[in-house]
């Protein structure tokens, strides 16, 4: 059944978010032969439409305004849903990302619609699709399917593939003019503590310190391998309750659930919280003193030995790496 | 003020998942009010603290949940309310519960309702903007710090680890993230004082509501866990020939560098 599918391309940073590629390759199996359609809201942004295309949307409508210049619920909401008014979708797709997560259930729910978050795969049975996702963290996973309405997903960044870039694809880009209303909640401030522009729940790459790290500079030696590998740095909820990192960086049951390709865990025992959070990551990696502790049980390498011994010295392994590569 | 916040029961944050019959296995496991649902009880005590006014905890689900709407009233909230939807819906999912919560907040003249920014079970975070959209009020999620002047609030958010300071006003939902607070035990005298205090039982008769208005619009097909994880190779010898062995490994069999 062809369907008319929406995906909305998130610009971070001035590039657009892979995790919008990502959206469109799942956006093209939903709409199984139909249109999909990529959406842009944001000051300047029509310049990011060629690219969508080329990731395999078939053309784009950007909602352009100054009010629009950062992201708030209201003006992206107004945006938005002018789009599908004019539209008439059978489909939504988001990123699973801070906009995505605030964004979406306020659009569902204006749309009387259900949203499947958090999607990490998408297969077909039975004539339906069926979207899986994970719950209790990942501990366990269900499959879902649209009982009644709209197919409306966000997708999970690292999880599915994007379709390969097309550079001599092309597609129309069109521009919808709509009026943006007062907006009830006003951005007065951004304060960047991100490290290095890698985030965590996109990062190919995370190196996580736990209690053994000891202190706040104790995460030095991480942030300087995580540096070299592109990546970004977390922690276990132990680092984060004594204070050695922000709460931000956490990973586990509570805080943010990740699923790089590569994840360096170092002085973290493995407590059941922690685990939920990290081992669905495509490779693990554990660094810990204690040969017993429960993080090697779920690594498919570890290192016995002191971080602050091991983590330098991979640090210049992979330094060498780069030089002769 | 008029304080309301949305509790949900959950399995403890240590508790490994089984199943039985397809189903998540809850024999003996431990449940918890969810962990970010406890920032929101303990920002509300303490915005009633500073402004006066009433803390409402309300919970949907069933009548087991009255045990983590009692430890909220420990920790200090005024009242509580027990949607029991365990006779009149089977499947419900997000689209449900907010509306079922949508409808009871209606008339209620909230001027602030918080709640966690995500459940660590369902971990969809849908509920608290669907509510605020049902109400046509606005909502801020992932909030660390929540500052109230009158009418006027504001409020710093957590986006991806940056801090994002933003200005709006009552009447207002909020999701909490961690950092927002330190949430209190509840006290011995805490406890005792909550056996007195009000919980309401609800069903969705009370609400008006009929159980085709809530009927769920996504479906649960069937649920299964992870491959379980072998434990891998841990290395030996000299730690710096582990490290060379590793990067190899990473590069070669892993093919993740």
């Amino acid at each position: 059944m062809a369907r008319k599918v929406l995906v909305l391309g998130e610009v971070r940073d001035g590039t657009l978010r892979n995790v919008s590629f990502e959206a469109i390759g799942a956006a093209s199996l939903a709409a199984e032969g139909g249109e999909v359609i990529g959406v842009l809201i944001g000051e300047n942004v029509s310049s990011f439409g060629n690219e969508l295309i080329q990731y395999g949307a078939d053309r784009v409508i950007t909602v352009e305004d100054e009010k629009l210049k950062q992201y708030t619920s209201d003006g992206f909401t107004q945006g938005l849903l002018a789009v599908i008014d004019q539209e008439k979708p059978e489909g939504i797709f988001f990123g699973h990302t801070a906009l995505g997560k605030d964004l979406a259930p306020r659009i569902a729910g204006k749309l009387n619609s259900g949203l499947i978050s958090d999607v990490t795969a998408i297969d077909e049975a039975g004539g339906n699709l069926v979207f899986i996702r994970p719950i209790y963290s990942g501990k366990a996973f269900e499959k879902k399917i649209v009982a009644d309405g709209l197919i409306f997903a966000t997708i999970r960044p690292n999880n599915i593939e994007p379709l390969s870039k097309d550079d001599s694809r092309t597609g129309e880009v069109s521009s919808l003019s709509v009026e943006i209303k007062d907006l009830r909640a006003i951005i007065k401030d951004v304060v960047r503590k991100a490290s290095e522009g890698v985030d965590l729940s996109e990062a190919k790459v995370i190196v996580a310190g736990g209690r053994g790290v000891k202190s706040e500079e104790g995460f030095d030696p991480l942030n300087e391998l995580a540096k070299v590998l592109g990546g970004a740095v977390g922690a276990s909820r132990g680092a984060c309750d004594a204070d050695y990192c922000d709460y931000s960086l956490q990973i586990g049951q509570t805080g943010k659930v990740v699923t790089p390709d590569l994840y360096i865990a170092c002085g973290i025992s493995g407590a059941i919280q922690h685990l939920a959070g990290m081992s669905n990551s495509k490779v693990i990696v554990a660094i810990n003193k204690d040969p017993e502790a429960n993080i090697f049980k779920v690594a498919d390498y570890g290192i016995v030995g002191d971080l602050f011994e091991v983590v330098p010295m991979l640090t210049e392994e992979f330094k060498k790496l780069k030089v002769n590569a | 003020m008029n304080i309301y916040v949305l509790l949900k029961r959950t399995f403890d944050t240590e508790e490994k998942i089984t199943l039985s019959n397809g189903k998540i296995n809850e024999d003996g496991a431990e449940f918890i009010i969810n962990p970010y649902d406890e920032y929101a009880v303990e920002e509300a005590i303490q915005v009633r603290d500073a402004q006066g006014g009433e803390v409402t905890v309300v919970s949907v689900g069933t009548e087991e949940a009255e045990k983590q709407l009692r430890t909220a009233l420990a920790m200090g909230a005024d009242k509580a309310v027990l949607i029991n939807t365990e006779d009149d819906i089977e499947n419900g999912d997000q689209f449900t519960t907010a509306k079922v919560l949508a409808e009871y907040l209606k008339d209620k003249q909230a001027d602030l309702i918080l709640g966690g920014n995500v459940a660590i079970d369902g971990g969809s975070g849908q509920v608290g903007p669907r509510v605020a959209e049902i109400l046509d009020i606005p909502y801020i999620t992932t909030i660390t710090k929540l500052e109230i002047d009158g009418k006027n609030v504001s409020v710093t958010r957590d986006v991806e680890g940056d801090s994002e300071v933003i200005e709006t006003s009552l009447p207002l939902l909020v999701t909490a993230q961690q950092g927002l607070n330190e949430p209190r035990y509840p006290s011995l005298p805490g406890i005792m004082k909550a056996k007195k205090k009000p919980l309401e039982e609800l069903e969705l008769d009370d609400l008006d509501l009929e159980e085709d208005d809530v009927e769920a619009k996504t479906k649960t097909i069937e649920i299964f866990l992870p491959p379980k994880k072998e434990a891998g190779k841990v290395l030996s010898g000299e730690i710096n020939e582990q490290v060379t062995e590793l990067v190899q490994l990473l590069r070669t069999e892993a093919k993740v560098i």
